[in-house]
This record gives structure tokens, C-alpha cells and sequence, in this order.
């Protein structure tokens, strides 16, 4: 990558989040807007896994709502992103974590390190 | 007609306020020298004759060109034809700031080359089944008529693909950055990295 470019990358890349991996259960403030009037919405999960780099780096969430397994993938840099929380760190062996899907209750749980 | 000369530095995205992500290609503009400028009177048409990039060894006459406008010998020169949008003095330095943000540009360079291609990739021709006993699978297939007893001119074949010069209208400018000389324009632009690049501003868009 010709270092201009990387310099156009590099200084939209959003540094004020906290460090996080797959494996990690985060809390994702997002920006919604509704008409008029913007409010905040809350995605909680666990990443399941992070691809791309500098300004094209994206995240995936997985949680469980009502029962059903939900996925939503953000781009790391986007200004729609409020904040981020870092709940949890999990013990993971592996860098995407599609086996999670395959599980549910118990067996989908992941070892936290302290 | 305004424009500026420049090389094509590569991809990346860019995040709009909305949220939305713009595709955008990176382009080096200038700083380029206005080396000549062509009246009707003298030349029979109009237009601003730009160098961008010095040349290492330059002919003479390159350089003697060069030395009206009081710079060296450039490597890529192009005219921006078409009736002047103001006063240009020859040896006068054209950098980023001709074009803001917003603005809709044209962008000449040329294509990436792709060697000899067959008629599937060159021409977007069909394949023919590649299994079944098909005996057809990527050729040209029938070059018409036998009554003619000759191919017609046009006839679709393999053959030398790329390296043609190619222009793609109306691309937005993202943003530009005249301190690090940077144009920012929406989409892709002919070529490869490092390529040179004409930008003009958009001929089938009302210049604001």
C-alpha cells in the first residue's frame, strides 16, 4: 500500500475503543436514527470475529435474543459506533469462532480469563 | 475547462458522517506546471497544456519547451481542451485546490494491460458447455456468413486486451487535500497503481 494511502486509511481509524478479541463479550453502542432524532441502542454479545484491516476492519457480535441466535457485523471505524464496553474477556483457542453457532445453553458458554 | 494532471496512488474507504462508506481512489494531483496555453487564434482551438512529474533525461526539445514555462522537462503532458475558465500564465502552478469537495470529475489513464485475451474474457462472449462432449468450450465460435466468403470488419476475436486509454465520467470528489496534494475520487480509475491520471472536470455535468 503506497504510504499516502495508508496515511488517508490510518487517520480515520477510531482509537478510542478498548482492546477486544474473539472470544470477548462487548457491549456495542450504536447510533440509530429514527426520522429526526438519533438514539442509542445497545447490541451485547460475545465477537466472534474480527477480519480486515485499518479502515476496512469489521467485528461480529453473536448473541441470542428470544431464543434465536442474532449476528450483526460493524465496521470498526464507522462514526455510528457510540462506544464500546468490554465486558468480559473470553479464553479462546481459535480466531473465528463459527463452532458457536452450532452450540446452545451450556456448551456455547466461554471461559473467561481473569 | 479546468483540470490538473496526477497518478494514481490506490484504494481505500472512507467514512461520511452519515455512517456510509465511500469507495475511493487515491489520486496524487500535482503540483503540475501550465506549460503552454492554446488560443484559437494561434492554434486553432483552445486549451491549457499541463506537465505533471519531472522527467530524468529529457530531450531537447522537451526541455526547451520546458524552459518557456521556466521548469524542467515534465514526464506526463496533457492538454485540457476545451474554452478557458480563466486567465492561464504560462510557467503558472496548478495544485488541488482547482477542484473542492463534491465536484464531479473525468478521469483519463490507461487501462491495465491483459496481454493477449480470448474472445470469452475480451469480449464478454458466452462459453460453450466445457463437459458432455461438448468440443466448444472458449473459441470464437462461427465468423458468420460463408456467402460472404470474408470476415467482416468488427468481428469479434482474441487478441490484445488493456493498456488503451480510458476515461470514466462523473466520479465524485470525496475530498481533497491540498497540503499533501491528494484528490480523493469516488470508484475506480483505469490503470494500475502508480499510473498517471488526467482529471477534468465532468463534461456531461453543469459545473457549479
Amino acid at each position: 500500500m503506497h504510504p499516502l494511502v495508508r496515511e488517508v486509511s490510518i487517520q480515520q481509524l477510531r482509537t478510542d475503543f478498548p482492546k477486544f478479541r474473539p472470544g470477548d463479550t462487548i457491549k456495542v453502542h450504536v447510533k440509530v436514527r429514527e426520522g429526526s432524532r438519533e438514539r442509542i441502542q445497545v447490541f451485547e454479545g460475545v465477537v466472534i470475529k474480527r477480519r480486515g484491516t485499518l479502515v476496512s476492519e469489521t467485528f461480529t457480535v453473536r448473541k441470542i435474543s428470544y431464543g434465536v441466535g442474532v449476528e450483526r457485523t460493524f465496521p470498526k471505524n464507522t462514526p455510528k459506533i457510540d462506544k464500546i464496553e468490554l465486558l468480559r474477556r473470553g479464553k479462546v483457542r481459535r480466531a473465528k469462532l463459527y463452532y458457536l453457532r452450532s452450540l446452545r445453553g451450556k456448551a456455547a458458554r466461554i471461559k473467561e480469563i481473569r | 475547462m479546468k483540470g490538473i494532471l496526477g497518478r494514481k496512488l490506490g484504494m481505500t474507504q472512507v467514512f461520511l458522517e452519515s455512517g456510509n462508506v465511500v469507495p475511493v481512489t487515491v489520486i496524487e494531483a500535482g503540483p503540475c506546471v501550465v506549460l503552454q496555453v492554446k488560443t484559437p487564434s494561434v492554434d486553432g482551438y483552445s486549451s491549457v497544456q499541463l506537465g505533471f512529474a519531472d522527467q530524468k533525461r529529457p530531450t531537447k526539445p522537451e526541455a526547451g519547451h520546458a524552459a518557456k514555462a521556466n521548469t524542467v522537462a515534465k514526464r506526463y503532458v496533457r492538454e485540457i481542451r476545451g474554452s478557458l475558465d480563466r486567465d492561464y500564465q504560462v510557467g503558472e502552478e496548478i495544485v488541488a485546490s482547482v477542484f473542492e469537495d463534491g465536484e464531479y470529475v473525468d478521469v483519463v489513464g490507461v487501462s491495465k494491460g491483459k496481454g493477449t485475451a480470448g474472445p470469452v474474457k475480451r469480449h464478454n462472449q458466452s462459453r460453450g458447455p466445457m463437459a458432455h462432449g461438448s468440443k466448444y468450450h472458449r473459441g470464437v465460435g462461427s465468423l458468420g456468413s460463408i456467402d460472404a466468403n470474408r470476415v467482416f470488419k468488427g468481428q469479434t476475436m482474441a487478441g490484445r486486451m488493456g493498456h488503451e486509454r480510458v476515461t470514466v465520467q462523473n466520479l465524485q470528489v470525496v475530498k481533497v487535500d491540498v497540503e499533501k496534494n491528494l484528490i480523493l475520487v469516488k470508484g475506480a480509475v483505469p490503470g494500475p497503481k502508480n499510473s498517471f491520471v488526467t482529471l477534468r472536470a465532468a463534461i456531461k455535468k453543469e459545473s457549479k
